[in-house]
């Protein structure tokens, strides 16, 4: 009792310390104002290397994916105008003739025998004009700045080493690289297919992940109980956020591609692609991306929930309404912006996955549109990956443009998305 | 009525107890017997019994921490939402024990309505706050009559009746609160429990709704916690006074019509919290 009673007196004496006036405080103000902006000028530092890394990244793309270029014409198109008339202003009929005249007749036969030349459109036989007759091949490229900075001297050495060609602004990536599918000529590549292949991937992967990853949050939140197992499930989810992506592949490769082969190839429904007839699908493909991105989701969502009021499922519950009822109309409601922003970063991060799709069996030459779930695929990763690594220097500047619509297909799919979640938002 | 064949029907209904229930009981609406709530280990609520009258207004006090809140919602199973929270004793809505096996906590809800400390309207206009509890709970009759039959009930109608589609929450707190006494009552409950219904509120939003508790009196049984104890005098019919005992379980002190409790308190305890002594 005694004890109880000494120490509080005890410890107040030796708060109050000396007289009121006879500082005991040191005259410190000074240092902590350096302390203050020493620490500021750290956190200003960091971002400064933030944006130059970005700014280095952005400049690195940019470089690659434009430029001049030495351009070598088999034919010179000149010597195809008919009446004054350049190919690029001549009708279908002019152009039909212009492929009779300077391909070899059993060429000539062939391509028409692929599909008759009258059903195909006057863009397609330019086209054909421009890949069968004038043939241009890119000789050598040099990056955008180089190209800007020292033109004569490109121009020059284009002159003196690659007589025959001329110098050329190429931009790498245009809506011809959009539109045309995979090629092994650099010139004649695009990315449709890996585009397609993207999109309907991430398709499959947003349709499984988002309902479960939400479903398995609403569970954990609102009706689990605390005991020892669901918080072990609880850790583990968040671990499972953590695990390297190639893990994601294998798993992928062994449960999607080689267990559920039946299902993931098609022959389950009869839908397989003869082409493919195996488990390396888009399916797979989606699936697996939907396993790696599932923790992230449930933890978003679980934070999601966990910032909505209690009041408010009070409110609901004091109604009379069932758990279910409450957690429907009211709590999924508050949450579904916070949702949708993990679902966003998710989807983001499984847009850029390369190497679990490697490991499943992406394809890596495709020229052949995706057709549905079970048509073999790549995606634009892949390919961006798969052109950085070949040894033809074009192929570099293509995966740069790669890069470009990449990113811009993210930006326009995160942008969708967040007008999804600001409508959501502003509604009361 | 139930307890004689609980196994029988697990999900006893509470609608079948109205008539033995209220034939049984007639002037109370929530009788307690020996109820003893415990978070976890700690008891809470100790081995309280006190009979609530029929469509009149019981207020608890009591000093902080005394149990007066966990005693409120053990009236409609709220404190189950606290997972280690568990009550002893009965608790008679209608004849019933509410906390009888089989009973279910969301139809002992429907009829034991409450409102809250905090306004807490949802995120929704103020048609849908309103009418939204009618719906799930499986209403017939026409929303709209509803929505404003409520609505005036809760003296709301004339402020909000060119706004039904606006958000619950462009409404002043007073408003608000009243929105969600309107909500309460939407689903037609026998009783309204009201948790500090005042306490972050102003002065003129508080009289406010403490006119309307008089006046929900008339078709309603209200039981208020309060922390002030002029609020008690003017609103309520009927007091009880909580303490808190030496191992910090509330118990209840002392519980009679308001007008005896305050002007002639029997306990020395209950005579000093309504002076001001202590509390």
């Amino acid at each position: 009792m005694t004890t109880e009673d000494k120490r509080p007196g005890g410890g107040r004496r030796a708060m109050a310390g000396g007289q009121p006036g006879s500082s005991n405080f040191a005259g410190n103000l000074p240092v902590r104002h350096r302390t203050a902006r020493a620490w500021q000028l750290v956190f200003l530092g960091s971002t400064i290397v933030g944006i130059v890394v970005l700014t280095a990244l952005l400049f690195n793309v940019l470089n690659g994916a434009f430029g001049l270029a030495a351009v070598e014409a088999k034919v010179d198109p000149a010597t195809l105008a008919v009446r004054g008339a350049p190919i690029e202003e001549q009708s279908k009929e002019q152009l039909v003739q212009v492929l009779r005249d300077n391909l070899k007749p059993a060429v000539f036969e062939r391509l028409a025998a692929e599909k008759p030349l009258e059903r195909r459109s006057r863009r397609e036989i330019y086209n054909l004009v421009v890949e069968r007759i004038v043939e241009p091949t890119v000789l050598q490229t040099w990056p955008l700045f180089d190209s800007l900075l020292h033109r004569q001297e490109i121009a020059a050495e284009i002159a003196q080493e690659h007589p025959g060609a001329r110098a050329q602004f190429l931009s790498w990536i245009d809506a011809r690289f959009l539109i045309t599918p995979q090629s092994s000529q650099p010139e004649r590549a695009g990315v449709r297919t890996a585009i397609l292949g993207s999109l309907w991937t991430i398709a499959i992967t947003v349709l499984v992940a988002f309902p479960v990853g939400v479903g398995a949050a609403v569970y954990l939140e609102e009706y689990a109980r605390d005991t020892w197992l669901t918080r072990l499930i609880r850790t583990n989810i968040n671990n499972l956020a953590g695990v390297p992506s190639i893990i994601y592949g294998m798993l992928g490769l062994a449960v999607f591609v080689r267990t559920l082969e039946r299902l993931t190839s098609g022959n389950l429904f009869g839908l397989a692609d003869p082409t493919t007839a195996n488990g390396r699908t888009i399916l797979s493909a989606g699936l697996t991306l939907a396993l790696l991105i599932l923790p992230v989701i449930i933890i978003n969502g679980r934070e999601a929930l966990r910032a909505v009021p209690r009041s408010l499922r009070e409110a609901g519950l004091a109604l009379g309404a069932t758990r279910w009822q409450t957690v429907w109309a009211h709590v999924l409601p508050s949450a579904l912006p916070g949702i949708l922003t993990g679902t966003i970063l998710a989807m983001s991060r499984a847009i850029g996955e390369t190497a679990p799709l490697v490991v499943i069996g992406a394809s890596t030459f495709i020229n052949k549109d995706p057709s549905g779930p079970f048509s073999k695929f790549t995606t634009l990763p892949i390919q961006i990956y798969q052109w950085t690594s070949r040894p033809q220097a074009e192929f570099r500047n293509i995966a740069a443009a790669a890069i470009i619509v990449l990113m811009v297909l993210l930006l326009a799919l995160n942008a969708s998305a967040i007008l999804l979640r600001n409508r959501y938002s502003r509604r009361l | 009525m139930f307890a004689q064949k609980p196994n029988a029907n697990p999900k006893t209904s509470l609608q079948q107890a109205t008539g033995a229930g209220l034939a049984s009981d007639g002037h109370h609406a929530i009788e307690v017997r020996a109820l003893n709530v415990y978070y976890g280990a700690f008891r809470a609520v100790r081995d309280v019994s006190l009979d609530i009258e029929r469509h009149k207004v019981t207020a608890i006090i009591g000093p902080s921490g005394c149990g007066k809140s966990t005693m409120l919602r053990a009236f409609n199973r709220m404190n189950e939402l606290v997972p280690s929270a568990h009550a002893h004793g009965q608790v008679l809505f209608r004849g019933q024990d509410i906390y009888a096996p089989g009973v279910d906590p969301v139809e002992v809800r429907r009829h034991v309505g409450m409102v809250f400390q905090k306004p807490n309207p949802f995120p929704k206009s103020i048609y849908e706050n309103v009418a939204w509890g009618a719906r799930i709970n499986g209403y017939k009759g026409s929303l709209d009559e509803l929505v404003e039959r409520s609505l005036r009930q809760a003296a709301l109608w004339d402020e909000v009746k060119d706004k039904l589609l606006q958000s619950g929450h462009s409404l002043s707190g007073g408003q608000q609160q009243r929105l969600c006494i309107a909500r309460a009552i939407a689903v037609q409950p026998d009783v309204v429990l009201m948790d500090e219904p005042c306490s972050a509120l102003d002065p003129i939003a508080t009289l406010k709704i403490e006119d309307l508790m008089r006046q929900l009196a008339e078709d309603y049984t209200i039981i208020v916690v309060t922390h002030n104890m002029q609020q008690a005098a003017r609103v309520s019919d009927y007091t009880a006074f909580f303490n808190m005992d030496s191992e910090r379980a509330g118990y209840l002190v002392e519980y009679g019509p308001t007008t005896g409790i305050f002007t002639n308190p029997r306990d020395k305890h209950t005579e000093d919290y309504i002076t001001g002594r202590f509390g």
